[in-house]
């Protein structure tokens, strides 16, 4: 795309005025201006950080105080510090999904994409530079705050059979995973935000199709659910920061290339109906 | 520079814009009017790419909007009010805008100054009045310093210091020698300022004229005349240029050609009684409302009514 090489150009016909233009790099530079001149990103990427730090330290409390006592969850049975360290990323998903929403869609809910639309006619830099921006600032938070829960979780847990170590095997990886897959939530976030055009709309789908859609899904035949169950979104996902891997699920590279297309697909969807639609 | 070519835009059924041609030159202050729901706003977001002509095409200084390298160094635009964030600030807003095309931050410092925005500028724009979300969009509109600016209703919603602000800066746009487009539905305010006018009813083109011709066409300067001897009047009054009517019966005669001080004199020297004698300048106003009256009534539907309700009593 010609617009994403950026070249300052000065143009010898008018001297009298400065050359201005658009460039993809200098699009980018306004969405990141964008996104950090408004509170409510501040706000939600903090409670984002905190759900995924506070629940995961929650989650690996509980787990120390069941030890011993005869009534324990049966879900910690397979519980490991990485399995429970992450808990808060069903929280801190919905945090980062939302804002993602809310960077696009909350521009059409103000009328913002108006300014923005006229002063980028192109539209698409908009897109991608929304998604990376966004993605690239949701990932960050989403692997410092799996790393600061891991370092409290596995502290919490040493000693009991959940203990593990960063130097364990699949550690490291479950943890960029991780962070990852809520970089890439905050892109389908956008996505569904730039698509749907509307706050509510836009975040009633991201949480049916990241939480709601895996519980309709044991509704149906169990030959289908085996069939279709792995390559749903959530459960793709999953599999990108889940340390164990068993049959109903994907290994980790298979659910980063699935989810990834399932980014892809929103995206793609997002693009079309931004170039086609009026504003 | 804007060139409209058999401009349209459709929703469905409804025709918002009807084959419109106009051109918009350069060093003129030139209004856009028209009753609501005219397609003038429709029109201003095609111009802009915001919406895509349904048919039709509009260029900005020679090539669609959205081809130019730096849109906003070609049309600074001001359309709905509300084109912003209202969590963002004013200078974070302009900032943003800025950003995407190199513009460097003391130009943003500039037109906030410009604006009269200097004091609120770190304000979360949501606050704003109408009257400052109005500046901050024209802050926003001039950001780029733009060759053409285009400006939707800009004086609704400001005090009378921010409309005196407004008409003298965009007189001061044209005499820079660029491009001024203004829309309005108030022709009382478009009279102060515009010099040229394009006139839209129901998204087609009524009358693309001066402000000068647009009163000629509409009657000129006529004079109300109230007699006892109206046959002898016509008689006194007839000359190469004149023309009088009036009903047959009526003391009331309508004359035009020859000012109201003549009249007076003239039925002196004849010695008939004058029992009125008002010169009615046709207003800008009137012209306007009979010009998109005809185009309702030619269209023949419920509107019309109303419409010329409206007519007469103005």
């Amino acid at each position: 795309m010609s617009t994403l090489t950026a070249t300052v150009e000065t143009s010898p016909a008018a001297p009298a005025r400065p050359a201005y233009r658009v460039t993809g790099r200098r699009v980018l530079a306004s969405e990141w201006a964008k996104l950090w001149s408004l509170r409510s990103t501040w706000i939600t990427l903090g409670l984002g950080l905190l759900f995924l730090v506070a629940f995961g330290l929650i989650a690996a409390n509980h787990y120390t105080s069941g030890i011993g006592s005869p009534h324990r969850d049966r879900d910690f049975a397979t519980a490991t510090a990485v399995s429970l360290s992450l808990f808060g990323t069903n929280f801190a998903q919905l945090a980062l999904g939302v804002l993602g929403v809310l960077v696009t869609a909350g521009e059409y809910s103000t009328g913002m994409i108006r300014s923005t639309l006229a002063a980028v006619p192109r539209r698409l830099p908009v897109l991608w530079s929304k998604a990376a921006v966004f993605g690239l600032v949701a990932l960050v938070v989403g692997t410092i705050g799996a790393f600061v829960a891991f370092g409290f979780g596995s502290g919490i847990v040493s000693g009991t059979p959940a203990a593990m170590g960063m130097t364990h095997p699949g550690v490291v990886r479950s943890l960029l995973g991780a962070g990852l897959y809520l970089g890439l939530v905050g892109v389908i976030g956008t996505a569904l935000g730039a698509l749907l055009r509307s706050v509510a709309g836009g975040i009633s789908v991201l949480v049916a199709s990241l939480m709601l859609v895996p519980g309709l899904i044991s509704l149906l035949p169990s030959s289908w659910q085996e069939n279709i169950g792995p390559y749903l979104p959530s459960n793709a996902g999953e599999s990108m920061f889940a340390l164990t891997h068993d049959s109903t699920t994907l290994a980790p590279g298979a659910g980063l290339l699935v989810f990834l297309s399932w980014t892809v697909l929103a995206l793609a969807g997002a693009a079309y109906r931004l170039v086609r639609r009026d504003v | 520079m804007i060139d409209a070519q058999q401009l349209t835009k459709r929703y469905g059924e409804k025709t918002a814009v009807d084959g419109l041609d106009f051109a918009v030159k350069p060093g003129t202050v030139t209004g856009f009017l028209g009753p609501n729901g005219a397609g003038k706003s429709t029109t201003m977001r095609m111009i802009v790419g915001l919406d895509a002509p349904t048919s039709g095409s509009v260029t900005v200084n020679g090539s669609r909007y959205a081809r130019h390298q730096a849109p906003l160094q070609e049309v600074g635009a001001l359309l709905e009010a509300k084109s912003i964030h209202p969590g963002r600030s004013a200078y974070s807003h302009l900032l943003a805008l800025a950003l995407t095309h190199g513009i460097p931050r003391r130009r943003v410092d500039e037109v906030v100054e410009m604006a009269g925005l200097g004091s609120v500028a770190k304000k979360r724009a949501g606050a704003f009045s109408l009257g400052m979300g109005q500046r901050l969009g024209i802050a926003a509109a001039l950001l780029g310093d733009p060759q053409t600016v285009m400006l939707d209703e800009p004086v609704n919603g400001l005090d009378p210091e921010g409309v005196l602000w407004i008409r003298n800066l965009l007189k001061a746009l044209a005499d820079d020698g660029r491009t001024v487009f203004v829309s309005s539905h108030l022709m009382s305010e478009m009279a102060l300022v515009a010099d040229h006018l394009i006139i839209v009813g129901r998204g087609r083109l009524l009358a693309d004229t001066t402000v000068g011709d647009l009163v000629r066409e509409a009657g000129g300067d006529t004079v109300q005349v109230a007699t006892q001897e109206p046959a002898r009047l016509r008689e006194a009054l007839a000359a190469p240029g004149v023309e009088i009517t009036g009903r047959a019966g009526s003391e009331e005669l309508q004359v035009t050609g020859v000012s109201a001080r003549e009249i007076g004199l003239k039925a002196a020297e004849h010695g008939i009684a004058l029992f009125e004698l008002t010169a009615r300048t046709v207003s800008l106003e009137e012209a306007f409302m009979n010009l998109t009256r005809d185009a309702v009534e030619y269209h023949g539907s419920a509107a019309v009514e109303t419409l010329e309700t409206v007519g007469r009593t103005a």
